[in-house]
């Protein structure tokens, strides 16, 4: 609505809003931006993916009070935080279950956007804020587990800075110049804590505003994939929109309970969720000249590090590696459909998008085995399926045999 | 030239200063900011303590028994030290045809270590301990046939992080995950001291 009666508004709103446009904002953002109203399950998840920020950006903040950087003293003082700060044990595992949790919730965002084909026009550069988003919150969370300097941080930092050593020419310079010491060393983790508490978090609230911003522009996609602005009542507004508060604002809430429920669960009851949110060979101190006998990163790295290591040459999995998280990128521009959603496509990308996640879940879980057979072999199988998608899909989907996509959004209940 | 009797040519040639103004003004900042960044990004480097740590380190060979292996430290990366039997060295070549480079010829080692025994003597093998592919620490496996690693493993050196196989002579074997052969730093002997970090002036008599 275009009126713009704040400055005959009483009172303290009314001097604020005279000076910081505040009833303006909220109108703009919550109140006239409308959102489709067939929202399904599936968008609950980048609000959530919002509320693990913030969750994260607090307890951080906590744990930087007593942490103490540097190799004679960090894992000492995460000790310490765990017996003797009163609900250190607490801050700390919320920020390490927070980081398990922020990745379980992107990557079904992601997924939700693969679904309903929300990276296509024109959502383009939302979605490839977002994947910026992802590339920031893997760098946060590879720095953030280097941070305690136990055992597995330390070799895990040991084998993904090494990553760079892959690269022609300059690889050995560059490794040399990203530890700032022949080894992974004193040196290497002040400067992953400078990044990991100040750096990256400014970045990803950077990326993540302009996300949003990217969103309140184009408008939300839905499950019908249909554009609701093509549509539009007498009042100028769409007739399958709703105000996004408070209608939106109110259905999040159950979804923010839900999560928390399951979230404290886990803070509470499984923190180190049997080795996969906090790994047992972390709980020793690092020690440069010895290995855990089997080194696998985070859970929500395996998928990538399958593919990596299935590969029997250095730089060709380094290369294969990164390219399974650029496919992403290049997304908008490889599917040529004219159909957003998954509900109006053709059996063809139904069939090639469930090879997908198939192999995507697989990955996931053959990254976190022993690089022995049968193992590597089915993770070859898996990274097969999961380049074909991405391969084949300019191919087809020009001449796909869709379903014809209903005016209006539809319900399925 | 902006007054109100300036022609359409006036204006063109004003237009064209002001761009060439704005893509100068562009370059200087941009070649400043290029010059700023390096004092910031030479942070990052070793530092001079750092590179003052990585003097070269010493080892007693008489401590170490025929099979046996020592790990020293030299610049924060382990050194393996492995008395390496006669009939261990002897049987190296049988191996060759299962071996991604068994001549060396692209891995990372000093001249008079690039020989078949990738060695100075023919019973010291000195190589550091991290793996080609990814920078794990590679287990000793010197046991010939093993369970896992088959009855044809000739002993040598398993990687835990990604499988990687190496021989004896730090050579990879074919179907490992790391491309190259573990690494030798530059060593010599001196009777029964071991300097690792230096080329010795008699180091390549010693051979």
């Amino acid at each position: 609505m275009a009126t713009t009666g704040q400055e005959s508004k009483p009172g303290l709103m009314g001097w604020i809003n005279k000076r910081l446009p505040v009833d303006q904002f909220v109108r703009s953002q919550l109140l006239d931006y409308y959102a489709p109203k067939n929202f399904n399950i599936w968008y609950f998840f980048g609000a959530l993916s919002l509320l693990v920020l913030v969750i994260q950006l607090l307890s951080g903040i906590f744990l930087t009070m007593f942490y103490k950087v540097g190799e004679a003293t960090a894992f000492d003082s995460v000790e310490y935080i765990m017996r003797e700060v009163d609900y250190g044990w607490l801050v700390r595992y919320i920020h390490s279950t927070g980081a398990s949790a922020f990745f379980v919730v992107v990557y079904l965002h992601m997924y939700r956007g693969l679904m309903y084909g929300s990276y296509k026009a024109p959502r383009e550069l939302l979605w490839l804020f977002g994947m910026l988003v992802y590339l920031a919150l893997m760098a946060e969370a590879f720095m953030g587990y280097v941070l305690p300097w136990g055992n597995m941080s330390y070799w895990g930092a040991q084998v993904i800075i090494n990553l760079f050593s892959t690269i022609p020419v300059v690889g050995g310079g560059l490794v040399e110049w990203i530890r700032g010491d022949y080894a992974i060393a004193d040196s290497t983790l002040n400067r992953f804590f400078a990044l990991h508490v100040a750096a990256v978090p400014l970045a990803i609230i950077l990326l993540v505003a302009l996300h949003l911003v990217a969103l309140r522009q184009v408008g939300s996609n839905n499950p019908d994939g249909i554009e609701i602005k093509a549509n539009k009542g007498p009042d100028g507004k769409p007739i399958d929109g709703i105000p996004f508060h408070p209608y939106y604002t109110v259905k999040d809430l159950v979804g923010v309970g839900t999560f928390l429920l399951a979230f404290c669960t886990v803070v509470f009851f499984v923190p180190t969720f049997n080795g996969l949110f906090l790994e047992a060979a972390n709980f020793e101190p690092a020690n440069p000249v010895s290995t855990p006998e089997d080194i696998t990163p985070s859970w929500y790295f395996t998928p990538y590090y399958a593919i990596l290591r299935s590969i029997p040459n250095q730089r060709l999995g380094a290369l294969a590696m990164l390219l399974a998280i650029l496919a992403f990128f290049f997304l908008p521009w490889l599917d040529r459909s004219p159909v957003k959603s998954i509900r109006y496509r053709s059996g063809l990308y139904k069939f090639f998008f469930s090879i997908f996640t198939v192999s995507f879940c697989g990955l996931m879980y053959l990254g976190l085995q022993k690089a022995e057979e049968p193992y590597v072999t089915l993770a070859r199988i898996c990274m097969a399926g999961y380049f074909l998608f991405f391969v084949t899909l300019p191919f087809y989907s020009g001449k796909e045999k869709t379903t014809r996509v209903p005016q209006r959004v539809t319900f399925h209940e | 030239m902006t007054n109100a009797g300036a022609t359409t040519e006036d204006a063109d040639n004003d237009l064209s200063r002001r761009k060439f103004l704005t893509v100068a003004l562009g370059a200087v900042a941009g070649t400043g900011a290029a010059f700023t960044a390096v004092p910031f990004l030479s942070t990052w480097a070793p530092s001079e303590r750092v590179r003052a740590a990585g003097a070269p380190a010493k080892f007693d060979l008489s401590k170490l028994q025929p099979g046996q292996m020592a790990t020293i430290v030299w610049r924060k990366q382990p050194v393996y030290i492995v008395n390496r039997p006669k009939d261990v060295t002897a049987k190296l070549a049988e191996h060759d045809s299962r071996l991604k480079d068994p001549q060396s010829a692209e891995s990372q080692q000093p001249d008079y270590a690039k020989n078949g025994s990738r060695s100075v003597r023919d019973d010291l093998l000195v190589l550091i301990g991290t793996c080609t592919h990814l920078g794990c620490l590679p287990k000793q496996r010197f046991e010939p046939g093993d369970a896992t690693l088959g009855a044809d493993w000739p002993g040598g050196f398993y990687c835990p992080c990604h499988g990687s196989r190496f021989d004896l002579a730090g050579r990879v074997f074919n179907g490992s995950p790391a491309s190259l052969n573990l690494r030798i730093p530059p060593y010599h002997v001196d009777g029964n001291l071991l300097t690792v970090g230096e080329d010795g002036a008699a180091t390549t008599g010693a051979a």
